[in-house]
């Protein structure tokens, strides 16, 4: 009896192949047939062992590499291995870099002249950990990190599609903002997000975190919205969710379940049907207004004070009154004007019509339809004077109407929609019906709740193999220019495999667990573990001994160059200009951009160019028409804000060195400087070293000095003001590789 | 940018050397030389960098003239004498059976009639195509187009269908055509971009740069709008009050101190960098150049009825044979507007004339001229838009025509297209493909074979997937081949 039974295992494949052949051995022992016994153990194939992201990480052990007992975790991982490769780490950058290296990580902005040189001259031997805590705790730190979060959440000031009206959203990025500045734990971070809207109803949140869960909720109302004419509101609803449904699982889990869209997942373990299952989650929100589809109230947050709210209703009331009084007017004084005007009516303005106006003026008053009347009735009242007068006193006063933020939040509707399998993706199509429910390849949920709350629950709970992992490689990726899974946004089989698998889910498990400081999930604690590290303060240069052995640097022996994002280089020049206006938060503004950009979209949207401090805001803080994008954001690879951007490219073209070179924003920002320098100091040399400074961080060598010094002499010759000469050495150094690269 | 006097170059040169000879870590005399006289081009490495087809190329270039907002083909090619002889009738149910159209809820309110053309159609060319007499100039280069009568789309809405017919999807974020031929060949240009966009017509297309995007292939890739006026690329003029002689010092200096940072740092980045710069500048002497039609002859802008200083499809026309001969890749104009409904300016009489009058000639002129110039073989010229029309009339204020997705007509000339051909026939009404059908998805496959490439082997990896421009479908039409 028992040699059938563990025949049956064995056959069955259930076990690993030792196993097999273990029990192999314990049928021989019971008599079973020699042949028959080798002959299952041989065809027996080894089962493939689960994908490692779908196991939930277990704390690594942190390697001794060394005597050194306070050594960064991140240090032993990454050394260890280092020394089984048997190659050096880097030695650590120099000071200037490193300072300017972390402010721009941290804060997205260069550090001051100042910040600078209290670095260099602060030799105790936390100085650099003051340097990182001063730049956690900066207000800025929360606008940098913010940004990258904005990719995720494909973030935009217009509704997107071929009409792209514009939308007021901004209150959502300036909650994400005031999030990470005040290191809400990510787990929830994470509810807020995918569930605010339903926790705001909570009694235990007070009622500013209410409203605060409410604006968070926006994330899932990025989505684009059509207003194009004739649309199918059900397809592009439909798209909506697809979105959402696509968007969470690359942000949370960095899967790409898109494809179980149309079909089940070719390669990772997700059926169509439990893409139905993660879609039914989002499947009972309110329509977002494709197809010109009116906004329930609750869809659109008013963010004013009950004051001004009620200023602005009693506003609204009054026009309404108003418009009435017009209209009461009119049918008083309008008719026997109009019976007047028709019978005056020479043959000479009867000509100056439209055609169609004749043909309706042709046909007696009695006879006429009643649009035809209605169209006739329109014409005259919009030529007579006093109507003309009266209705532009009630538009002006409708302009006066007082402005309240107000933001896009999620709503359900009030009953469940039912949610069907979608053959080939296709929502004419539909088939069975499912209900919400989690991928069977992952842990499954705590509870059997069908709410977003308890999808949000499920992505940060402990037993979720992904979720802290995936945004640990995101982290790590911001930091050292790759991820250490390098698909950042595709943790299943067709993913590449981590470099270092051991420390990242050490990272998983030091950011998911609580400490005794800190909670679980505190990002800026995860963040200073990262930039306190030897690894991630080493040289960038290149190296010869590297260049065959480790030319992508996997194995992290350096630390690496990278491009600024395209909000960065903006904010970079705007620092060095000296016109930086550092206010947070706030309404999009508009820097200048060339004119005529409109000229190639379907809706030519004006742009008028902010005056005053707003002129001079970070790139966050640009408005983002999606189909007309700033074209210096666009020209450095800023995402295009359509889906979730997890990784941005980093091109290097011809048209980023025209914007560099010539664009009227960055040129107004060089003059500013070149305008100040002549007064700033008596000598060429401290001129060009504030510039350098200012761009660079660090003070020009002395061939660069002299090269500079070339071009002063070159300029003088020529005839060029002083402040011609100086814009043109600020030029040179805003186009400098290094001033756009941290490196 | 002017040459610079020779004084003023040798004596940048002579710094220059001076300057590199004090580098701490000395500079490789070929990087040096490199930079010097012509700079770098599009080298190997570089996204530019010119790449060989796997396959032979039938073409190595295009030129795609979109009518941006759908022509009626019932107008202008698919001749239905039965649908003229049924004006007025109501369309048979069995057309309509599980179809969805836009304005689906208004345009059938009052249920929709057959309207039949009043254009007078006749045979042109030894194959004897028909056509219009809107198209009178298009009918004398007949013997050179392959014309599609079959063509067929999914989407029924202007964006989305422009997007599907650019990128194949109707999804925005996806790249398109023109920034995968790039991605696939890379630039032969080493003074413009390699895929061009021109744009004329009351207004910029439906979807806007989304169908020039490249999605996510790297930026290098897109679309550059040349615009119409102004500069012809943005940011292409030195900022107000730099001379060209102040922006070449400047960007000397720009050069040789980031070739130090070079050599400090071992980043071939900066290297790149440097080179963009270089064509940048190149730029800022080509791209004006091109645009100034001075050297064309009076007989060239007559034949394409331009008016050199105004901006306008026919000017596009002849810029794009002046940008192919430049070695630009990928020219795309878009001519608005199209969409015959029957509102104001949109019948299917006066309106769609006067836009059919705009691109007639010039089209037929520039299949004319890049053939004498012979340029035609290796250019594949293509014509069409994003949808056709109903045979079905549509009454606004006054008569036009709806959207219609299941059969519209496009053209296709040189570059390995069989001339002289018809592909595909429609049913008597015009409404369904009933032979050689030709998807968005096949006709995408079949533009990338002539460029010497398998549809399914070129592909660009992002979220996990292998994309390509025909997603999951697609197969090459043969019969359109020479």
């Amino acid at each position: 009896m028992l040699s059938r039974e563990l025949a049956s295992v064995v056959l069955d494949g259930q076990l690993h192949m030792t196993c097999r052949w273990i029990i192999c051995l314990m049928l021989l022992a019971n008599g079973m047939p020699l042949e028959s016994g080798l002959a299952a153990a041989r065809d027996a194939k080894p089962l493939p062992q689960q994908h490692w992201a779908f196991v939930k990480p277990v704390r690594s052990v942190i390697p001794r590499i060394s005597t050194e007992a306070t050594m960064n975790p991140i240090d032993a991982f990454i050394r260890a291995r280092l020394a089984v490769e048997g190659i050096q780490a880097s030695p650590e950058a120099d000071r200037v870099t490193l300072i300017r290296r972390v402010s721009l990580d941290l804060t997205g902005l260069p550090p001051s002249p100042a910040d600078v040189r209290g670095f260099l001259s602060d030799r105790s031997p936390d100085a650099w950990e003051r340097v990182v805590e001063r730049l956690l705790a900066s207000p800025h730190f929360g606008e940098r990190q913010a940004r990258i979060w904005l990719d995720l959440a494909r973030y935009a000031d217009s509704n997107g599609y071929s009409i792209d009206s514009p939308r007021s959203v901004w209150p959502y990025r300036d909650w994400v903002i005031r999030a990470l500045n005040a290191d809400m734990p990510f787990d929830q971070f994470t509810v807020w997000q995918l569930a605010g809207d339903l926790i705001a109803s909570d009694a235990t949140l007070g009622a500013d975190q209410a409203r605060d869960a409410a604006i968070a909720s926006g994330f899932h109302r990025n989505t684009q919205v059509n207003h194009e004419g004739g649309v199918d509101v059900e397809q592009f609803r439909v798209e909506s969710v697809v979105d959402r449904v696509n968007t969470t699982a690359t942000v949370w889990l960095g899967l790409t379940v898109g494809c179980a869209q149309c079909h089940d997942h070719k390669f990772d373990p997700i059926s169509q049907r439990e893409y139905y299952q993660l879609f039914a989650y989002f499947n009972s929100c309110e329509n977002d207004g494709h197809g010109n589809a009116s906004l329930t109230a609750e869809q659109t947050l008013e963010l004013g004070t009950p004051t001004e709210i009620s200023q602005r209703n009693e506003h609204r009331a009054e026009v309404s009154r108003r418009d009435k009084a017009l209209a009461d007017w009119a049918a008083t004084e309008l008719p026997g004007r109009f019976q007047g005007w028709e019978a005056g009516l020479t043959e000479k303005t009867r000509n100056g019509l439209s055609r169609l106006l004749r043909d309706i003026l042709a046909i007696p008053p009695a006879n006429r339809a009643k649009d035809q009347s209605n169209l006739l009735w329109g014409m005259f009242r919009d030529q007579d004077p006093d109507w003309k007068a009266r209705r532009g006193e009630l538009d002006r006063f409708k302009l006066q109407e007082p402005m309240i933020p107000s933001t896009l939040v999620m709503k359900e509707r009030p009953e469940m929609r039912e949610t069907r399998v979608m053959i080939k993706g296709d929502f004419t199509r539909p088939s069975n019906v499912v209900t919400p429910g989690t991928p069977a390849v992952l842990a499954p949920a705590a509870t059997s709740g069908r709410s977003r709350r308890d999808l949000a629950a499920w992505l940060i709970s402990g037993e979720n193999s992904l979720t802290a992992r995936v945004v640990m490689n995101r982290l790590w990726q911001q930091f050292f220019g790759r991820g250490l899974v390098e698909t950042e946004n595709d943790f299943g089989t067709q993913g590449t495999p981590p470099s270092h698998p051991e420390l990242l889910d050490w990272l998983a498990c030091e950011l998911a667990e609580p400490t005794e400081k800190t909670g679980a999930w505190s990002l800026k604690r995860m963040i200073r573990r990262l930039v306190t590290s030897a690894t991630y303060r080493q040289r960038s240069q290149a190296r010869s001994d590297l260049a065959e052995r480790d030319p992508r640097n996997v194995l992290l022996a350096q630390q690496s160059r990278v491009r600024l994002d395209a909000e960065l280089i903006r904010d970079v020049a705007l620092v060095a200009s000296g016109q930086f206006d550092s206010r947070i938060g706030g309404p999009p503004v508009f820097p200048p951009q060339p004119a005529g950009l409109g000229a190639f979209t379907q809706n030519d949207r004006p742009w008028k160019a902010s005056e005053g401090g707003d002129r001079f805001r970070r790139g966050i803080y640009t408005a983002l028409q999606r189909s007309s994008l700033h074209p210096a954001l666009v020209v450095f690879d800023a995402p295009d804000a359509n889906t979730t951007c997890t990784r941005r490219i980093r091109s290097n073209t011809p048209l980023q060195s025209l914007t560099q070179l010539n664009d009227a924003a960055f040129y107004e920002l060089a003059r500013a400087l070149g305008r100040r320098l002549p007064g700033a100091a008596s000598d060429d040399e401290s001129r060009m070293e504030m510039a350098s400074r200012a761009c660079l961080g660090r003070p020009p060598e002395v061939e660069e000095r002299e090269r500079l010094a070339e071009l002063v002499r070159l300029e003088r010759t020529n005839g060029q003001s002083e402040v011609d000469v100086w814009t043109d050495v600020v030029r040179v150094f805003f186009n400098l590789d290094e001033t756009i690269t941290r490196e | 940018m002017k040459p610079l006097p020779v004084s003023e170059e040798s004596l940048l040169s002579g710094t220059r050397r001076h300057f590199f000879g004090r580098c701490a870590m000395g500079l490789g005399g070929m990087a040096l030389a490199s930079l010097v006289g012509h700079g770098m081009g599009a080298e190997a490495g570089s996204p530019y960098a010119p790449r060989v087809a796997p396959a032979r190329p039938r073409a190595k270039r295009v030129i795609y003239l979109f009518m941006a907002g759908g022509p009626s083909q019932l107008e202008l090619w698919d001749h239905k004498p039965k649908l003229t002889a049924l004006n007025g009738q109501a369309i048979p149910d069995s057309f309509l059976e599980g179809k969805r159209f836009a304005f689906m809820d208004t345009s059938f309110k009052n249920r929709s009639t057959l309207l039949g053309s009043r254009r007078s159609f006749a045979q042109h060319g030894q194959a004897g195509v028909w056509c219009s007499d809107l198209l009178p100039h298009t009918a004398g280069i007949m013997d050179d187009l392959a014309v599609v009568k079959s063509c067929a789309t999914n989407l029924f809405n202007h964006a989305p269908a422009k997007l599907f017919m650019n990128t194949g999807s109707g999804q925005f974020g996806r790249p398109s055509l023109g920034s995968w031929v790039t991605y696939g060949l890379g630039s032969e240009s080493r003074d413009l971009p390699a895929f061009v966009v021109l744009q004329s017509g009351p207004r910029g297309p439906r979807g806007g740069p989304a169908n020039w995007a490249s999605g996510f292939l790297p930026t290098t890739y897109q679309g550059v709008p040349l615009r119409g006026s102004g500069d012809p690329i943005l940011n292409l003029s030195n900022p107000e009050g730099i001379s060209d002689l102040r922006q070449r010092r400047a960007l000397d200096a720009i050069r040789d101190l980031n070739l130090r940072r070079a050599v400090v740092t071992g980043d071939p980045e900066i290297h790149t960098r440097i080179a963009s710069y270089e064509m940048a500048c190149r730029m800022q002497t080509s791209a004006p150049e091109l645009m100034d039609l001075a050297g064309e002859s009076a007989a060239t802008l007559k034949l394409y009825g331009c008016d050199p200083a105004k901006p306008s499809f026919a000017r596009n026309c002849l810029l794009a044979r002046r940008l192919i001969e430049r070695d630009v890749r990928f020219v795309q104009l878009y001519h608005a507007d199209w969409d015959s409904h029957g509102g104001p300016g949109q019948t299917i009489d006066e309106d769609l004339e006067k836009v059919v009058r705009e691109v007639d000639q010039p089209c037929a002129a520039l299949v004319k001229d890049l053939k004498a110039r012979g340029l035609l073989d290796d250019t594949l010229v293509i014509w069409g838009g994003e949808f056709g029309r109903t045979p079905m009339g549509e009454v606004r204020e006054k008569t036009g025509r709806n959207h219609h997705i299941d059969a519209f007509t496009m053209w296709f000339a040189g570059g390995g297209i069989r001339p002289g051909i018809v592909l595909g026939r429609t049913d008597e009404l015009g409404f369904n493909a009933v032979e050689d059908r030709a998807p968005v998805h096949d006709l995408h496959a079949t533009i990338l074979h002539l460029l010497g490439f398998n549809h399914e082997r070129l592909t660009f990896r992002f979220q996990g997937r292998d994309f390509r421009l025909t997603d999951v479908e697609g197969a090459v039409l043969h019969k359109l081949l020479a």
